[in-house]
């Protein structure tokens, strides 16, 4: 019977099944940080229990961690603690780890493809909700609570029912000018936050097939915004020459066997599905949010919407709440709206191809004088990386900040934050209200715009100041 | 973990669509490395002034809601992040069960290893059960999990759909990596023969 990706990805790491269809599947690797790991560790602690395979874990500190003077060690008590309870946890538990000062530090979703700990046909899990990010690679990666981070530590395994296979096939090319961050706030504001809901997205398409890994990363990694606990995308060339010679890769004759293996992975021709989106890429424009739901999206030519212009009272008074958080007013010109704060970085949009894009924008241009502007690459090896390229000269001549590696402003663990009323454009992947700071108004944009909006002082259009 | 039994207890109306982790519990909450104490955060934006202060306006806040053990809740309720100290808020709280259209799919899952318990129920039966809620004088719901009925303040019953296990699981209290342990043999074997045919993983 032909399979989809997920079904055989799922398939092959059965072990067991009761008839209620719960089930016992097999997980290959864990990503561990220090925000979800703690209650884990000690409930290993207080049952007795060790970690079942050290060698399929590898664990990083990435939230809490400070961007700037990080020789300085943490300033904020309680980020401390957890930062150290990690360092105790690893060392006790015997899990490779790369600390807070190691130059492959970074964030969880980055460092896993980099170091080529995530390869297709896997079973990935992280005690984070962006861990569908490693779907690009084609393994079924996804975000667990803390309890099943215990459970994935002391067994290797996790109780799983199988969620349906849905489809997202995006016909046709995009613009040179649409990103895939473009492409998916466009999904989910066509879908909507819970329209993946109780599923495994795969994305296909030929518009996937050009692009890069990083790219493809951006799309799987906010999956998780468009409800769906994963999503994933067929592993190809693109995928293989990625994963070639990374640390962790397979090597010599392993290598040839996986990638005979990866192959076969793609889903069957006739394979079902349960749902089946198909998204016009000729459609797609550059896209943002305005409000504070990721669903809540307009093009950069377009306008705040008018929430007297919608029936459902549920839904209007959330626009409207949405609205009066964001301090805008409805039909308001979005490239009319002002910023004060730029941040390029996060598990969506902090790889050297962001990077880079966003630094081909700002070559030779001054950030606004109203605006605080910082770029927080996503490892120590982008960091790296970005340097050698200079880069990093680029974005502090036009007047960024440039900043150690972590999750920073995405969720503002750190000191990283906004302050009541700052309003930034974020290449990261939420928006709600006080996410990035009590008070603070997001709004997500593709590291292109986000560049460009750094420039102006306002939303803008990357054509618009090139 | 504690057995889930039959129990009557306040509910609140909380009709608000996409609540998001976040929303239930900020991220500067997250850096405790305890599951408990998280009770007085819940929905800390909303229900806090600038001033530290309670915002009498918050459903949270008002009596008899301050005293509530059951949320009726708006669509897809608990999306965003993984963060399991969402539903070790709720719980620190009070809250045993949310009743909703929908919910996020990690929070529902978190929220089962907890002993709380989400229940799914049609629009129609949701907006029921907001309105009973909304009535001061009366708020009180029963939610009986193994006959899987929720009693209305009127005498009304609403029946609702439960995964087999997850019920099993929480009326007995299991704890799930004990169940897993038992299966110990097969997990080994599935481990020798993945790493005969993929070495590399």
């Amino acid at each position: 019977m032909s399979k989809t990706l997920y079904d055989k990805i799922w398939q092959s790491h059965l072990i067991n099944e009761q008839d209620d269809g719960t089930s016992l599947i097999y997980i290959d690797r864990h990503l561990v940080h220090e925000v979800t790991s703690p209650q884990a560790f000690e409930g290993l602690r207080l049952s007795n229990r060790k970690v079942n395979s050290p060698k399929r874990t590898l664990a990083v500190a990435d939230h809490n961690v400070p961007t700037l003077d990080r020789e300085l060690g943490i300033k904020e008590e309680d980020s401390r603690i957890q930062v150290e309870e990690l360092d105790k946890n690893v060392e006790e538990f015997q899990i490779p780890y790369f600390n807070m000062n190691d130059t492959r530090q970074g964030i969880v979703h980055v460092i896993g493809p980099e170091q080529g700990f995530t390869q297709p046909g896997m079973t990935i899990v992280c005690g984070d909700s962006h861990t569908a990010t490693h779907g690009a690679f084609g393994s079924l990666a996804f975000g667990i609570g803390t309890s099943e981070v215990e459970h994935v530590l002391a067994t290797q395994t996790l109780i799983q029912k199988k969620a349906m296979n849905m489809l997202i096939n995006i016909t046709g090319n995009l613009d040179k000018i649409v990103t895939s961050k473009d492409l998916i706030l466009y999904i989910i504001g066509k879908i909507g936050t819970a329209g993946g809901t109780g599923c495994v997205i795969e994305y296909s398409g030929n518009a996937l097939r050009d692009m890069s890994m990083e790219s493809r990363m951006t799309i799987c990694n906010m999956s998780i915004e468009a409800g769906a606990r994963a999503g994933m995308i067929a592993p190809d060339d693109i995928t293989f020459n990625y994963l070639y010679e990374k640390p962790m890769a397979p090597k010599n004759k392993d290598w040839d066997k996986a990638v005979n293996w990866w192959k076969t992975l793609p889903s069957d021709t006739g394979a079902k599905f349960d749902k089946i989106v198909d998204i016009d890429a000729t459609k797609v424009t550059q896209t943002i949010t305005w409000g504070t739901s990721p669903e809540e999206i307009v093009s950069i030519d377009g306008n705040v919407p008018n929430p007297d212009k919608i029936s459902d009272e549920v839904k209007q008074n959330k626009i409207k709440r949405s609205i009066e958080y964001m301090g805008l007013t409805p039909g308001q010109k979005i490239s009319d709206v002002e910023i004060n704060t730029v941040f390029i970085g996060s598990c969506t949009n902090s790889r050297i191809e962001d990077i880079r894009s966003a630094a081909e924008i700002i070559k030779g241009k001054k950030v606004s004088t109203n605006v605080k502007a910082l770029v927080v690459p996503g490892s120590g090896l982008v960091k790296k990386q970005a340097e050698e390229e200079g880069l990093d000269v680029i974005f502090k001549h036009a007047g960024f900040e440039w900043r150690e590696p972590g999750c920073s402003m995405c969720l503002a663990m750190n000191s990283d934050k906004l302050n009541e009323g700052d309003r930034c454009a974020s290449t990261s992947n939420r928006n709600f209200e006080g996410r990035q700071g009590k008070g603070g108004r997001t709004h997500l944009v593709s590291p292109e715009i986000a560049a460009a909006s750094a420039i102006t002082g306002k939303l803008t259009d990357p054509r618009d100041v090139t | 973990m504690e057995k889930f039994n039959t129990f009557k207890g306040i509910a609140a109306p909380f009709n608000i669509l996409n609540v998001d982790t976040d929303k239930i519990i900020p991220k500067q909450f997250l850096t405790t490395i305890k599951r408990t104490g998280l009770g007085k955060h819940v929905f800390d934006e909303m229900r806090y002034k600038k001033d530290g202060s309670e915002n009498p306006n918050f459903v949270l806040n008002q009596k008899p809601y301050d005293k509530s053990n059951i949320l009726i809740a708006g669509d897809n309720f608990g999306c965003g992040s993984s963060r399991e100290h969402a539903p070790w808020a709720l719980k620190d709280f009070g809250i045993k069960c949310i009743i909703s259209t929908s919910f996020a799919d990690i929070f529902y899952n978190n929220s089962f290893k907890n002993g709380l318990l989400p229940i799914m129920v049609t629009k129609d039966e949701r907006d029921a059960l907001l309105e009973d809620a909304k009535d001061k004088e009366n708020p009180e719901i029963e939610i009986d999990l193994g006959n899987q009925e929720i009693r209305r303040p009127n005498g009304g019953r609403i029946k609702f759909k439960i995964d087999p296990f997850r019920k099993k699981c929480l009326l007995e209290g299991l704890d799930d990596i004990g169940l897993t342990e038992l299966h110990e043999n097969k997990i080994k074997s599935f481990e020798e023969s993945r790493s005969t045919k993929h070495p590399w993983l």
